[in-house]
Formats: structure tokens, C-alpha cells, sequence
């Protein structure tokens, strides 16, 4: 029965992988990552990690595919051209994939570590359950806890400043603090100078 | 079923999303196949931890979902920046770091 449910899934990653590097357009892309993340999902599970299975479900097939989403269906979901500026670049990439793939077979069958041809020790249920990893995770890896936290704030600022426009023009002190975001909004002042859009900007304020 | 053949399957991941990588030029399937590379390493933690039989490993994958995240966040604000400026969306094309 598990061996089933292994070969299963390791076939819905594997397929969600290819499909992500295969399809051309984008959107189909993101959708085959969404069966590769769940097939990982079931992989966590077999493994006993229910609340790394849980948190792959909810963090990625739930929050972060949902900004792919939106994002592929925001920018356009135009395929890439068919231009390859180095070329054999299609028959090479694969040959490197291969490459990493036979070096990294290699690496785990010379590896001396004996257990790796067992199913791992006995454990009991409560392996990997929210209680346990909470526990560790609030005792004895706080630091790397907190690290993460201030990482995701980082992260969401950093985005917001990325991605983010002022609502008007002409909003004072906004467009003469030299973000050159809104100066792109008018396609005649998109020029090849980057410090020409700010200085712009403060022109019009 | 034995750790072996995770570490299998987290290496052959590992690879397609490296050859992805290589093989695509638009930076949205680029992050994509940058996720396949962080969730093959996340299943080798997992297994690992397994393996040993320390749920320390299952922290080890938490914490890499969570840079994952960071990262999505962070490329995808880029790729919508890119956009707005009206610049293609190709990494080909995308090879001088000008406004």
C-alpha cells in the first residue's frame, strides 16, 4: 500500500515537474506546479511529517500559487520566443540535467551511510506532529524562528516598494521622493536614462 | 519504503528544475522551476529526517518553505516592476541592469 501511494505520487511530482519546464505557456505552468506541490504533500506524509505536509498544502499550494496565479494573469500568459541566443542551448540543458542527476545518483550509492537502504528507525506517532515541531521550534530553534519572521516582514516591504505606484501623479512629496515608478506610467516619458525619470517626476510635482 | 528512493526522486527533481531552469528564458518559469529545485531539497530533508528518526530536519524544510516564500515575494514584485516599465519579459533580453 505505501509503495503504491510512493509510486503515485513520485509520479504526479515528476509529471508536475516536466510539465512545469514543458508546457509553454505560463499559466499551464503554474497549474502543473500546483500537482507537483500536492504530490510532495502526499511524499511528506508518507515520511510522517503532517505538519510539513500541512504547511506545503496551506504555504504554497494555498497562498504562494495563488500570487503565481495572479501575477501569470496579470503579466500575460504570451509564450517565449523561439530564438535561442546560444545555440544547442535545448540539447545542452538537458545533458547538464543529466549530468547534475548521474553526479548526484553517484554521490548517494558511493555515500558509506547504511541507513539509507532502510525505512528509518521506529517511531512513534507522534513523529512530526504540530505539537512536536512547535515545541522545537519555539525552544530550541527561537532564534531561526524569529530570523524568519523578520525575513518575511523584509520580504512583504521589499515587495510593496517593488511592485508598489503612487495612487496619484502628482501626490507631493511622494512623486518628488525620486521613486521613478510613476514616472513609467506614461509611455512617452519612458526613457533610456534612469536617473532622467526621477528628476522628471520632481518636475511635475 | 527505503530512504534510498527519495534521495532518488529529490535528485531527479533537483535536476529537472535545474534543466528547466536552463532551458526557459520567461522569469516567471524560472521561478517556478526555481521552486521545484527548493521543494526537491525539502523532500531530501524530510527524508533525511526520516532516516535518522529527529524531527530537527522537518524544521530545517520549514525553514527553507519560509526563505521559498521571501523569494516568490521578492521576484514576483520584480517581475511586475519589469512589466510596468513596458521592458520584455525575457532574461535574454533582460541583460543590463538599466531602468
Amino acid at each position: 500500500m505505501e509503495a503504491v501511494l510512493f509510486f503515485f505520487a513520485a509520479l504526479g511530482a515528476l509529471g508536475g515537474a516536466v510539465g512545469v519546464v514543458a508546457l509553454r505557456n505560463p499559466f499551464y505552468g503554474v497549474l502543473a506546479l500546483i500537482v507537483h506541490l500536492f504530490s510532495l504533500a502526499v511524499l511528506f506524509l508518507l515520511l510522517s511529517a503532517a505538519f510539513v505536509a500541512a504547511a506545503q498544502v496551506v504555504v504554497y499550494a494555498g497562498a504562494v500559487m495563488v500570487l503565481y496565479v495572479f501575477v501569470t494573469a496579470y503579466v500575460g500568459g504570451d509564450t517565449e520566443s523561439a530564438w535561442e541566443p546560444i545555440p544547442g542551448q535545448r540539447f545542452l540543458a538537458p545533458l547538464m540535467g543529466a549530468a547534475i542527476f548521474v553526479e548526484l545518483s553517484i554521490a548517494v550509492l558511493g555515500s558509506s551511510l547504511v541507513a539509507l537502504g532502510t525505512h528509518g528507525p521506529d517511531v512513534n506517532p507522534g513523529f512530526g506532529d504540530p505539537a512536536g515541531i512547535g515545541r522545537l521550534l519555539l525552544e530550541r530553534f527561537l532564534l531561526a524562528f524569529e530570523a524568519s519572521s523578520i525575513l518575511l516582514l523584509l520580504a512583504a516591504v521589499g515587495a510593496v516598494v517593488l511592485a508598489g505606484r503612487a495612487r496619484t501623479e502628482g501626490a507631493g512629496k511622494g512623486a518628488a521622493s525620486g521613486s521613478s515608478e510613476h514616472s513609467s506610467e506614461a509611455p512617452a516619458e519612458r526613457s533610456e536614462d534612469p536617473l532622467a525619470a526621477p528628476s522628471h517626476a520632481g518636475g511635475t510635482a | 519504503m527505503n530512504t534510498e528512493w527519495y534521495i532518488v526522486l529529490s535528485s531527479l527533481l533537483f535536476a529537472v528544475g535545474a534543466m528547466g531552469i536552463l532551458i526557459r528564458r520567461s522569469p516567471v518559469v524560472i521561478l517556478l522551476c526555481l521552486e521545484i529545485m527548493l521543494n526537491a531539497g525539502n523532500l531530501s530533508l524530510v527524508a533525511f529526517s526520516r532516516m535518522v528518526g529527529n524531527q530537527q530536519g522537518q524544521i530545517f524544510a520549514i525553514v527553507v518553505m519560509v526563505v521559498a516564500a521571501c523569494e516568490v515575494v521578492v521576484g514576483l514584485g520584480l517581475i511586475v516592476a519589469i512589466f510596468r516599465r513596458k521592458l520584455p519579459l525575457d532574461v535574454d533580453e533582460l541583460r543590463e541592469l538599466r531602468g
